[in-house]
């Protein structure tokens, strides 16, 4: 697919001198661009080589051959970068009713809608944030959104910043390397264990949420925390490209759970590379939560790279009409006595296709170690699609690796006994749903899985007639 | 308060309901016997508005209500009970959240305010206790790992909870041991006491005797071939459908 290689448009504007550079890079990316959104941040030399290397990796890059369509993506007509404050005032009145009519369903707070639907209204959770932040800073626990950390915390961000990820990695890990904006930047110190999950809801700059968001974490030595991102609230974005990096790292006997809940609007491609690393004994979960969005591609991944580390991963895929969720998980064994759990849910409905993409591989020095692979669709129509395309690859011959995949059909049986007993064609598809997805969704935060519940309602009753 | 009038049903084109009339006033209990294959099952699902059973012809009343074409929920709406034989696993779906919604939405429906928890849980726990069921019960996900027994005793306790005018129990006797089949007459007895109209199916002509009903049908090849008292089911049990 050579045809998708990007080639960067003709250098039009001048940016030599970031004070009279305007806050908007102009449409298509060039090395300008990079160059300019990097002084724009009167970011370290470093990280601009950083930028620059991956936005050379990009344009040497091709998009993947496998998984969703991603041929209508047209990088020559995005803008790679606006300053936050700078983003176009939006109207609530140009906020689509169905955004707004979800939004009252769900009660999300009125002084929330505005942020969700992009109008530029702050979530005054400043009292809140201020007592946790005091108790964080206390703690020695370090949480920014990512262009502030590299400010303030430049020798942190240089040792880990693309450890985990490198721009190699794939063509959207290259472009997000190049022109990243946002995100988060966690640090745990050794032995603090977080009680209250760091929810992104919390920040401030919570209106820094964008197309390129990098988030490096790093929980240092026996320390533990819960990271939640996202709501089930759709997200009214005008960007239709959201290629986010997410790195994770784990030290010795650390515990990580990173929770994402994503409900992008229907002409969203996201398309996410998140990857943590565990050290020894350390344990790392991803509970990711996909729904909404046009195309969905996302394979949280974790390197068990020390003895006794283990992995969950948790996916739950929900694909309406119109869209695809490719989704799903790696794990890559590469000590002894380490564990892994994958855990996968999807629903597909009207003409929406899910895919569980999965990978766990054991190198030979994995021995003693144990994989267990679930996965399970259903299926709400005929026009509906769900496929399954798992990769073991056990090199230990020794290992013990288990995959069972189940698909179902919403009965026919179950939906009559439901009626019958006064539920809605509606509601009573939407309960079997959630009592599918139940095993994932009670893994969430209490306020989310409330939140999850009711939008698998109103999603069915949009889709059942 | 039911009204069955020339009732014809098919599945995949062929014939089983062939003209079908029973009339039950309220408070009634009346019990269909028939042997296997006269149409029985068919009558059931027919009544709780299986999409695959097709109404050709006829009409189903329950109090001034036509409910021939509707929903599944409006039918139960309209106050319509129907015991399943064989009742689905829902998985992940806790029982009592599954009672919450239904009681809930019959409610609405019926133009009541739904209960609050408490009141709910009140009924909840009364109902439980009637069919024999415990609390612990209602925490455990719809039909998975249910005895038979206990599968049967949901549908009952259901037939409390719900409220309904009309309750149809379908072969509930089959397969459940002597104190179940007490239990079984205890609660219609209650259900009577409350002024529910009931339709009793069953192929044994020997529970007749214990229900006592107030009148007897038998159906035969998709028509009622005779109605009379509790004798009739007497005579069935001798005799044999003949």
């Amino acid at each position: 697919m050579a045809t998708a290689n990007y080639t960067p448009p003709a250098y039009t504007a001048g940016f030599h001198d970031p004070e009279t550079y305007l806050a908007r890079t102009p449409k298509g990316l060039s090395e300008e661009t990079v160059r300019a959104i990097s002084a724009f941040k009167q970011e370290p030399e470093w990280m601009l080589e950083k930028r620059l290397e991956g936005y050379r990796i990009f344009l040497e890059k091709s998009l993947p051959t496998w998984g969703a369509d991603l041929s209508s993506l047209n990088f020559e007509e995005m803008t790679y970068f606006l300053r936050a404050q700078d983003k176009p005032a939006r109207d609530w009145d140009d906020v689509p009713d169905a955004i707004k009519t979800t939004f009252e369903r769900l009660g999300v707070p009125q002084a929330e809608r505005g942020l969700l639907a992009g109008v530029g209204a702050q979530y005054e959770s400043e009292v809140v944030y201020h007592n946790l932040r005091q108790e964080w800073t206390e703690q020695g626990v370090i949480f920014l959104d990512s262009d502030t950390a590299l400010k303030e915390h430049p020798e942190i961000v240089k040792q880990y910043f693309g450890t985990i990820i490198s721009a190699h990695d794939n063509m959207f890990a290259a472009l997000n390397t190049a022109v990243w904006s946002g995100g988060s930047f966690v640090y745990i110190p050794k032995g603090v264990i977080l009680e209250t999950p760091l929810q992104t809801y919390f920040r401030i700059n919570a209106r820094n949420a964008g197309q390129f968001e990098r988030t490096l974490i790093i929980v240092e030595e026996a320390a533990s925390l819960h990271y939640v991102e996202g709501c089930s609230a759709p997200i009214y974005s005008s960007d239709s490209l959201h290629a986010a990096v997410v790195e994770v790292i784990a030290l010795p006997e650390s515990r990580v759970r990173y929770t994402t809940i994503q409900n992008w609007s229907g002409d969203v491609y996201n398309l996410v590379t998140k990857r943590a690393v565990a050290k020894k004994n350390a344990t790392v979960e991803w509970v990711d939560c996909n729904l909404g969005s046009k195309v969905t591609m996302k394979y949280p991944s974790v390197i068990l790279q020390e003895e006794g580390a283990r992995a969950e991963i948790l996916s739950l895929a929900v694909a309406g009409s119109g869209q695809h969720q490719d989704a799903g998980a790696k794990v890559f064994h590469l000590a002894p006595n380490t564990r892994s759990l994958i855990t996968s849910k999807s629903v597909s409905y009207g003409t929406g296709r899910s895919s569980y993409r999965g990978l766990v591989r054991m190198t030979k020095k994995a021995r003693g170690s144990k994989s267990s692979v679930q996965c399970d669709a259903l299926i709400l129509d005929s026009t509906a699609r769900s496929d399954t395309y798992p990769t073991i690859d056990d090199q230990t011959g020794s290992a013990k690796v288990e995959h069972e995949a189940t698909v179902s059909k919403v009965g026919e049986e179950q939906l009559l006994y439901l009626r019958s007993r006064g539920l809605s064609a509606a509601a009573a598809t939407a309960l079997v749903v959630n009592g599918f997805l139940e095993p994932i969704i009670k893994q969430l935060p209490m306020e989310y899985a409330i939140e999850m519940n009711r939008l698998i309602e109103l999603e069915m009753e949009g889709s059942v007639g | 308060m039911l009204n069955i009038s020339n009732l014809r049903v098919s599945i995949d084109q062929k014939p089983i309901l062939k003209g079908l009339s029973l009339s039950l006033r309220q408070g009634e209990l009346a019990v269909l016997m028939g042997p296997n294959g006269s149409g029985k099952s068919t009558l059931t699902q027919a009544l709780a508005g299986h999409p695959s059973y097709l109404i050709t012809e006829g009409s189903i009343l329950l109090g001034e209500a036509i409910i021939t074409e509707a929903a599944p929920e409006e039918r139960a709406a309209t106050g319509l009970f129907v015991a399943f034989q064989n009742p689905p696993s829902i998985p992940g779906v806790p029982v009592a959240d599954f009672l919450r919604i239904a009681v809930s939405s019959l409610a609405t429906a019926r133009g009541n305010q739904p209960p609050d928890s408490g009141t709910f849980l009140r009924s909840l726990r009364d109902a439980l206790g009637k069919v024999g069921l415990s609390l612990d019960f209602a925490e455990r996900n719809l039909g998975e790992g249910f005895s038979g027994g206990e599968k049967k005793r949901l549908e009952l306790l259901q037939a409390l909870l719900l409220q309904p005018k009309v309750v149809v129990f379908d072969e509930l006797d089959s397969g459940l041991d002597v104190d179940a089949l007490k239990l079984v007459q205890e609660i219609i007895t209650d259900l009577r006491a409350a002024g529910t109209t009931i339709l009793y199916i069953t192929h044994y002509p020997e529970l007749v005797d214990q229900l006592q009903p107030d009148s007897v049908h038998i159906l035969q090849d998709g028509v009622i071939t005779r109605s009379g008292t509790g004798e009739l089911g007497e005579s069935i049990a001798k005799h044999g459908y003949r």
